[in-house]
């Protein structure tokens, strides 16, 4: 490459390169380039096919609940709604998940024998490859039957805080349900980080802690948790990330309404890539583009999410190199 | 307090017992104490569930796992030391959440088995659904197996040239800026919500072809945006993996760069390439959203032409027998996500033999 | 076949930091030539800048001249690649190609090159190299075998035979036994001693007995203190090197009181 020869002769540039690695390099490079090209082409295609409804929406876009936009007359839509839901539904699965996840990856890396750790990776991976449609399918079509006595008994102990009010749904079909299935569908990332940051805990921190006299827990809170909790953020928001934009399983399991509603034990609020996924078939006028803008808001908090959870991960790399 | 054993001498919160001269074996429960506590503990409560009539697996796991953890966190800290109960409170809670872990994998795998069994044939897999209306006993999901063929396939041919040539990039070529963006917008882009990635090529289709294109290539282009970036993460980390030394003594040997990355680095690492490129087929083989939205959800008859009309795919199958929601086409819906699994973890195990017995041995 | 270097001035460097300075040798046809100093004074990166592997790391640059015969390996219109099929290397770890077998391996320069060899041809190279590296007897009937699954020193007998099948000039060895047994190390000894009628070769060796015994020149590098490039402090015939050197470094050295 560029490295050596113009310096040892400074008066001509470059050797000779042979015509098969300027190509072969260029190829690679320019795939690479291409990645970006299509990012920014996700970002700029998604803006310049919003911009056509949200120019003629009468209401704001920002505040309002209601999706009245299958229309060329005056549409009126807004994301509150969904945007509501999306967080709510990822912040349920995040709240049950992530505790779990940590266990796992605590189990997994340091209580299961050797032998019974690799196989459980591979049974992690396996749930990660299970497709989100048959964990819908699976929600809408088992789980939520054997869920609503559980809900109704919750209901019935804490009714008062008004998470858990009734009437509850009877289909099962609710905020709950979808938060739970989406919880099983982020366990496996966010144990695969947080276990990967697990093992990176230099055996010395360890022996020194276990040399102390420490218990395993001890060993656990001195020397892993410390140095693993940065992975942990970063793998949980990692998992929000994919909670936020999952889609199928919200769309089978929930019974939608547009509402900006605390009861997750009745049926209710949407997410916003439930709603595109439910309502893009019957899109007319304005529709597809509304849709559009609603991806858009989406993708951006995404990006968001997902770029600290990258960050945070990364910053964690440099450390432990 | 006497200082004659490790265990005193750190002198951590909540000793146990009064001061006494220990040894390195007292106060320790002895080792089957747990097990045989457990077995105790599930004998008591399935037991008093039964004889109350309201035995229930869930509810008999929940009781079991609860008392179990608190006799056993008291047992310790009566006998052992606070700082020991902690420590069995702490392992009660992670066995626990490892198995709170494996309660859906191993429902979810059970159930879709055993309602997907009932329709799940020779016929089912060979018929489409082609003048099949929606509630008669009859059609089946070989259109959707030609669409999730025809688009995955396609997928996958975009996204591996793509793909491993980023990777090779990332790992032999780059460095600097470049390097750092495509590392990072790569990462990015593997959290891209596939409804997303449909929307994206919605709104391209819409530019290039007019609103409301729906074909196959679409779904396949959908899903590209979705498996490249899984395609660059695992070829990276595979050809990383190539000892560097082999590629010094392909250069010493006079062989320019790109030939030693063709001839010497990609079939070193070629094993686990194809692994990670199975792995990303298995992926988005089951992508529903962003197909929803590109290649159409009520095709019913065989459509092998990527660039003409609506595919199904099997996982769009799947939602839309559920949207439809009567019986018959929840046990469609059933049998064909038994399908659909089966072939993803065909791909899955069939990869990871390929991990397993083809990757070379680096020799010593 | 085997040519003569000459390097005149010769420093490199990895981006600011300098690694050798200011080196000029002559470095003589069928002999051998030993150099020999502690960790880290820039044996390797001295050696790597003869047939300019040092490219491969990606700041690395050097000045100065190094001329094989009468071509300047570092004229602007000289293809490095060109250079390295002139001048061979062995590496300290040997490195089979784990995907090939022990005959794709020796005929591995010619492969990789997409050059077309007949079947006789290439049974040829395969021979001559093996029997030039020492090992045609013990691998002749395995020949179709994975290369790594030979031992250490055949493995390293076999690198040797693949850097020989394209007919270089020269042959650069980076501390070649120290992986290896030291039966294995006196086979690979051996070869050096017949490599040398027809090869020009250099050797980088932590072992002063192995310098002694094996080459015709030594030199000797050293640092000019941490942090400070490695230079050559001294170069002469190894039997007077080890008796008598010039200079008071290369004594302290060579009898263990160095510092
Ligand atoms: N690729 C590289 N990049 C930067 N510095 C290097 C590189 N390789 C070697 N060095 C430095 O150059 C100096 C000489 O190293 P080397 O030639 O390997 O020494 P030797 O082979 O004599 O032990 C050392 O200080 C080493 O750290
Ligand atoms: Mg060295």
């Amino acid at each position: 490459m560029t490295t050596t020869d113009s310096s040892a002769t400074p008066q001509t540039p470059k050797g000779k390169r042979r015509i098969g690695d300027v190509v072969f390099a260029n190829t690679a490079s320019g795939s690479g380039i291409l990645i970006l090209a299509i990012l920014a082409g996700v970002a700029a295609f998604l803006i310049i096919q919003s911009v056509d409804s949200l120019g003629a929406n009468t209401a704001n876009f920002f505040t309002t609940t209601g999706w009245d936009a299958n229309t060329r007359e005056a549409p009126a839509f807004g994301v509150a709604a969904l945007a509501f839901g999306t967080v709510l539904a990822a912040a349920i699965a995040l709240l049950i998940a992530t505790p779990i996840a940590v266990g796992i990856a605590l189990f997994i890396a340091y209580y299961a024998p050797r032998k019974l750790a690799s196989v459980l990776g591979y049974i992690v991976d396996l749930l990660a490859a299970i497709p989100s449609v048959v964990y819908g399918l699976w929600g809408i079509g088992y789980l939520v039957h054997q869920l609503t006595p559980f809900y109704q008994w919750l209901s019935t102990s804490f009714g008062w805080i008004p998470l858990f009010a009734g009437p509850v749904s009877s289909t099962g079909r609710t905020m709950m349900s979808a938060g739970i299935v989406l919880a099983v569908m982020i366990l496996p990332i966010i144990t695969a980080i947080s276990r990967d940051v697990f093992l990176q805990v230099p055996q010395a921190h360890r022996e020194a802690a276990l040399s102390l006299g420490a218990t395993r827990w001890e060993m656990i809170r001195m020397a892993v948790l410390p140095f693993g909790r940065a992975g942990i953020i970063g793998g949980a928001m990692l998992g929000l990330g994919r909670a936020l934009g999952e889609t199928m399983a919200v769309a089978m399991i929930l019974s939608p309404a547009l509402v900006i509603s605390p009861h997750l034990l009745q049926s209710g609020n949407q997410t916003i890539a439930a709603h595109i996924a439910l309502q893009y078939p019957e899109a007319t006028g304005y529709g597809v583009s509304a849709l559009i803008a609603a991806g858009l808001v989406l993708f951006a908090i995404t990006l968001v999410v997902n770029m600290g959870a990258r960050y945070i991960v990364a910053r964690r790399k440099e450390f432990t190199e | 307090m006497t200082t004659t054993t490790k265990k005193s001498s750190t002198g951590a919160s909540g000793d146990g017992p009064a001061p006494m001269q220990r040894t390195l074996l007292t106060g320790s429960l002895p080792r089957y104490f747990a097990p045989a506590l457990l077995a105790g503990v599930a004998i008591v409560t399935g037991g008093l569930l039964f004889a109350l009539g309201t035995f229930s697996i869930p509810l008999f796991a929940v009781f079991t796992v609860v008392t179990y953890t608190v006799l056993v966190t008291l047992a310790s800290a009566r006998i052992e030391s606070g700082r020991k109960a902690k420590d069995r409170l702490v392992t009660a809670v992670v066995y626990t959440c490892f198995g709170l872990a494996m309660v859906p994998l191993i429902s979810l795998l059970w159930t879709v088995a055993r309602m997907g069994v009932v329709r799940l044939d020779g016929y089912f897999l060979t018929v489409s659904m082609n003048g099949v209306t929606p509630t008669m006993d009859a059609g089946g999901v070989y259109h959707a197996i030609v669409g999730t063929i025809a688009i995955t396939g396609f997928a996958a041919l975009v996204s591996i040239p793509i793909g491993l040539m980023t990777a090779i990039y990332l790992v032999e070529y780059g460095r600097g800026r470049l390097k750092n963006a495509i590392t990072f917008f790569v990462d990015v882009m593997t959290g891209i919500p596939s409804i997303v990635a449909g929307l994206f090529v919605v709104a391209l289709w819409m530019v290039f072809f007019g609103p409301g294109t729906t074909n196959g290539a679409a779904g396949a282009v959908a899903l590209s945006v979705l498996m490249i970036p899984v395609v660059v993460r695992s070829c990276e980390e595979m050809i990383r993996l190539v000892p560097n030394e082999l590629r010094e003594a392909s250069y010493a040997l006079g062989v320019p760069k790109w030939l030693t990355v063709v001839k010497v680095v990609l079939p070193t690492a070629i094993a686990g390439i194809t692994t990670g490129i199975m792995l990303a087929i298995a992926r988005v083989i089951g992508e529903t959203a962003p197909l929803i939205l590109t290649a159409g959800s009520s095709a019913v008859a065989i459509n092998w032409n990527l660039f003409d009309g609506q595919m199904m795919s099997l996982p769009v199958f799947i939602y839309s027998q559920v949207r439809m929601g009567d019986a018959i086409n929840y046990e469609r819906a059933w049998a064909a996500a038994l399908t659909l699994i089966l072939i993803v973890m065909l791909l899955f195990f069939v990869a990871r033999l390929v991990s397993r017995f083809f990757a070379p041995k680096f020799g010593r | 076949m085997a040519k003569r270097i000459d390097v005149s001035g010769l420093h490199v460097y990895y981006g600011d930091f300098k690694a050798v300075e200011d080196v000029s040798m002559t470095i003589e046809p069928r002999a051998v030539t030993a150099f020999i100093g502690s960790s880290g004074c820039g044996k390797s990166t001295f050696l790597r800048a003869l047939n300019r592997m040092h490219e491969v790391a990606p700041n690395a640059r050097v000045e100065g001249k190094v001329m094989l015969d009468d071509q300047d390996i570092y004229a602007p219109d000289v293809d490095p690649v060109a250079v390295r099929r002139e001048i061979g290397m062995v590496f300290q770890r040997p490195n089979p190609f784990p995907t090939m077998s022990i005959y794709d391996n020796v005929i591995a320069g010619a492969k990789l090159n997409n050059q077309r060899l007949g079947r006789t041809e290439a049974d040829d190279i395969v021979e001559r190299s093996l029997h030039g590296a020492n090992l045609w007897e013990e691998v002749k009937d395995r020949l179709s075998k994975p290369g790594a699954g030979l031992s250490g020193g055949q493995q390293q007998r076999l690198c040797i035979a693949r850097a020989i099948a394209v007919e270089p000039a020269v042959l650069l060895m980076d501390e070649p036994c120290s992986a290896l047994d030291p039966i294995s190390t006196l086979a690979i000894e051996d070869l050096i001693a017949k490599l040398k009628e027809n090869y020009t070769i250099c050797i980088v060796t932590h072992n002063m007995q192995q310098a002694a015994r094996v080459s015709d020149q030594t030199a000797f590098f050293n640092l000019a203190g941490t942090g400070k490039p490695g230079r050559l402090i001294e170069m002469d015939e190894t039997n007077k090197i080890f008796t008598k050197p010039d200079k008071k470094e290369t004594e302290n050295y060579i009898t263990g009181r160095f510092g």
